[in-house]
């Protein structure tokens, strides 16, 4: 309907919406202006090969098992059903550096996949480069792809399925009529997200990658800031790296899905197609088998994290408060983006503002790092500022989903009551304060949760500019394990976990108090 | 005395003109075939809906490009009227302050109100916790402390039960005339008509026809009223 809509927040949506592409853009022209020299050697073309290669591969994976996964999660009714969903949400907000190194005492060089193949008799494997980046990307966006096809599975009418029922279609037909034509709408949106987050995963490729066959492009901005200390070149990586990330992102936003990540309030109906022995058993299989992938690591962390929890080096304690202050930061500031450009964006009907959070997805952590440390560098110490600079740089990567979050509760809560607003001309402070939220309280939890939990895990643009006194959780986890104190580390992994559940659970509580109106 | 002055509404294939005045204090029931456009008339007179060509006066001055709230009018929807996550007096303040910093008079007028419309009870109670006739009541209030010289409805009583609906037009009717307002409601219902309407405006074929005494109208349809009728 062309109806006049009510505006609430254009002014700031705008201001907010230039600060992030003013953040992002000074970051990039500054490396613009770094990027002197040579050009790019063979090693930095293999790097962008292996980072295109590794996300190829983790969101081709992914999104192939989870298509098995959420079939047989959407056909079947088990106990623990609900609880395994709501595990599927977990790896998101789960600290990469935790999983890694769960991950590695599964599948690791003395881990207990080892040990199984040391008993039959067969060489160990290993879980550095190509195939441990892409185990941990696909640990990862499993469960995401497996949620986003659960979704589509979910929007298909509940009637189709009593009708294919009722025509006693077999399973194969039932596939060709009503989950086929689903999948090819969910999977282009979900290979593309997937594909985007892989290539600017870094702490991924820093832990299991490396060296000249397995190093991202994430990964040879750091070496080459770090190590070499060689700026110009870390410039000339970062304007490689956004040119193929934003490229894929730009190719995203037309076919990336929305995100709900609820847990799905309604169960669906039975179902009656698939019943027999060979499907039972391979639903049952892929579940097992999923589980397992996903819990085994987590357990491998949580068990000797509970014995290194007795003697955690102070460090620890206090790199986990450095990690609160920046999650906490890192809220506040991505609320006060997310919250001007969703109103903004909510209020009119092209998602050009949109675009503008995406572009938080694409410009990568260390290439916004690299440039600001680049513009701040003649000014003050970088170092001394490790600290609000990750916070504003886990905000903007947190906006792209933060807004795709908050967006459509804004939304629905302006159409049920735009007009009654309107017609006591309620003015845009009175509209926030009585309408968006309260109406929208859940979603902006959930933002906040998503974002405060993102933030304690992130290992990314501290590590370029912590100095040995100051480190956040992750980064600390990250050196313990360097040094092979694994005992510490599983203690610390412990604390970080907890940490990233418990600013989520937080966050997200306070958006579920009062939700039942 | 509001003035359609050839009022032009355009939705993408749907068209709708209307072109008369309603007199003040009248209550004026809109009835039609659904699809014609009862409710779409009464959104662009409130400024929910953009005109296409004509003007709306009230007391001769323009206000075809006023703000919602700016207008005369207070409105109720077909649904969403409460807020439901506030209580019952906040819902009822938001008539007079959008801040809700109600001074002593205006909490006064909110009690009054409440008690008008017999809700005095319920006054803290979250609105989604009410029922759908004290709902109505509650929202009845809101319009009694907007004293608006014109009050508009859009079916805010269809999901009501008969009996329950004729309690909520007589309170309308009452109130109404207690504030001297001009009344302007769409319904479905010739009992309605008959309960409470002075006037008629029948909409259809994409016009909304100048209001004619309802009385003489019922008695007497012209051929298009009596199909819809039935």
């Amino acid at each position: 309907m062309a109806e006049r809509a009510v505006e609430i927040s254009k002014r700031s949506g705008i201001a907010a919406a230039g600060f992030v592409a003013a953040v992002i853009l000074a970051a990039l022209l500054a490396v613009l202006a770094r990027a002197e020299g040579a050009g790019l050697g063979p090693a930095d073309w293999a790097a962008l090969r292996f980072t295109v290669v590794q996300a190829a591969w983790s969101s081709a994976l992914s999104v192939g098992c989870a298509i098995f996964l959420a079939r047989a999660l959407a056909r079947r009714r088990f106990w623990g059903r609900r609880a395994m969903i709501t595990l599927l949400g977990a790896p998101f907000i789960l600290p990469v550096i935790v999983a890694v190194l769960g991950l590695l005492a599964v599948f690791g060089r003395a881990g207990w996949l080892n040990d199984l193949l040391g008993l039959v008799g067969r060489a160990p494997l290993s879980v550095y480069g190509l195939h441990g980046v892409v185990l941990a990307h696909v640990f990862f966006n499993l469960p995401l792809a497996t949620r986003l096809f659960l979704q589509g599975w979910q929007a298909i009418p509940a009637e189709r399925f009593r009708l294919a029922a009722q025509l006693d279609l077999p399973a194969p037909v039932v596939a060709k009529v009503l989950e086929r034509p689903m999948l090819r709408q969910v999977a282009p949106g979900a290979l593309a997200l997937i594909f985007v987050i892989c290539l600017t995963s870094f702490a991924v490729a820093l832990t299991l990658g490396g060296g000249p066959r397995a190093t991202t492009l994430e990964l040879a901005i750091y070496q080459a800031f770090r190590f070499d200390f060689d700026l110009s070149r870390a410039a000339l990586l970062s304007v490689l790296q956004i040119t193929v990330a934003g490229a894929a992102a730009a190719l995203a936003l037309w076919i990336v899905p929305p995100l709900a990540f609820g847990t799905g309030k309604q169960d669906p109906g039975p179902r009656w197609d698939a019943r027999g022995g060979v499907m039972l058993f391979q639903d049952s299989a892929v579940i097992a088998l999923a589980l397992a992938f996903l819990a085994l690591p987590l357990t491998a962390v949580a068990l000797p994290g509970l014995a290194g929890l007795m003697d955690l080096p102070v460090s620890v304690w206090r790199a986990a408060l450095s990690s609160l202050g920046v999650a906490a930061l890192s809220i506040a500031v991505m609320l006060g983006l997310a919250l001007p450009m969703a109103g903004w964006i909510a209020t009119r009907r092209t998602g050009l503002a949109e675009a503008v959070g995406l572009l938080g997805l694409a410009a990568s952590p260390l290439m916004i790092g690299t440039g600001w440390f680049i513009l701040i560098n003649p000014w003050v110490n970088p170092m001394s500022v490790a600290l609000p600079v990750t916070a504003l740089v886990n905000a903007l990567s947190a906006l792209p989903f933060a807004l795709r979050i908050l967006i459509p509760a804004f939304q629905d809560a302006l159409s049920n009551f735009g007009r009654l607003s309107a017609a006591l001309g309620l003015g845009s402070l009175a509209i926030w304060r009585w309408v968006i939220v309260p109406r929208c309280r859940g979603a902006i939890g959930f933002a906040a949760g998503l974002t405060g939990a993102l933030s304690v895990g992130d290992l990314g643009v501290i590590a370029l500019f912590a100095d040995p006194g100051r480190a956040t959780l992750p980064l600390l986890m990250y050196r313990l394990m360097g040094a092979y104190q694994m005992q510490a580390a599983a203690g610390a992994a412990l604390v970080l976990i907890i940490l990233a559940l418990g600013v989520f659970w937080i966050c997200d509580r306070w958006g579920q108090a009062n939700a039942d109106a | 005395m509001l003035t359609l002055d050839k009022l032009l509404i355009h939705q993408g294939g749907f068209q709708l003109r209307a072109d008369f005045q309603l007199a003040p204090g009248r209550k004026t029931a809109v009835i039609g075939p659904s699809g014609a456009g009862k409710s779409t008339l009464l959104a662009a007179l409130c400024g929910f809906v953009p005109l296409q060509g004509g003007r709306i006066l009230w007391q001769d001055q323009d206000i075809t490009d006023a703000p919602p709230a700016q207008r005369p009018m207070a409105m109720l929807f077909q649904d969403n009227n409460l807020f439901p996550h506030l209580s019952v007096s906040q819902n009822v303040g938001l008539g007079l302050r959008g801040d809700l910093r109600l001074d002593a008079k205006d909490q006064a007028a909110v009690a009054q109100a409440l008690h008008r419309v017999g809700l005095t009870d319920h006054r803290d109670a979250r609105a989604a916790t009410l029922s759908g006739g004290q709902q109505s009541r509650a929202a009845l209030a809101r319009v009694l402390v907007q004293h608006r010289p014109l009050i508009i409805l859009d079916e805010p009583f269809a999901a009501l039960g008969p009996a329950m609906r004729y309690d909520m037009l007589d309170l309308v009717a009452a109130l109404t005339q207690e504030q001297r307002a001009t009344l302007l409601m769409v319904t479905h219902a010739p009992d309605d008509v008959r309960r409470i309407a002075d006037d008629v405006v029948f909409v259809a074929d994409g016009l909304a026809q100048p209001p004619q005494p309802a009385t003489q109208l019922l008695n007497n349809p012209p051929q298009a009223l009596q199909a819809y009728l039935g």
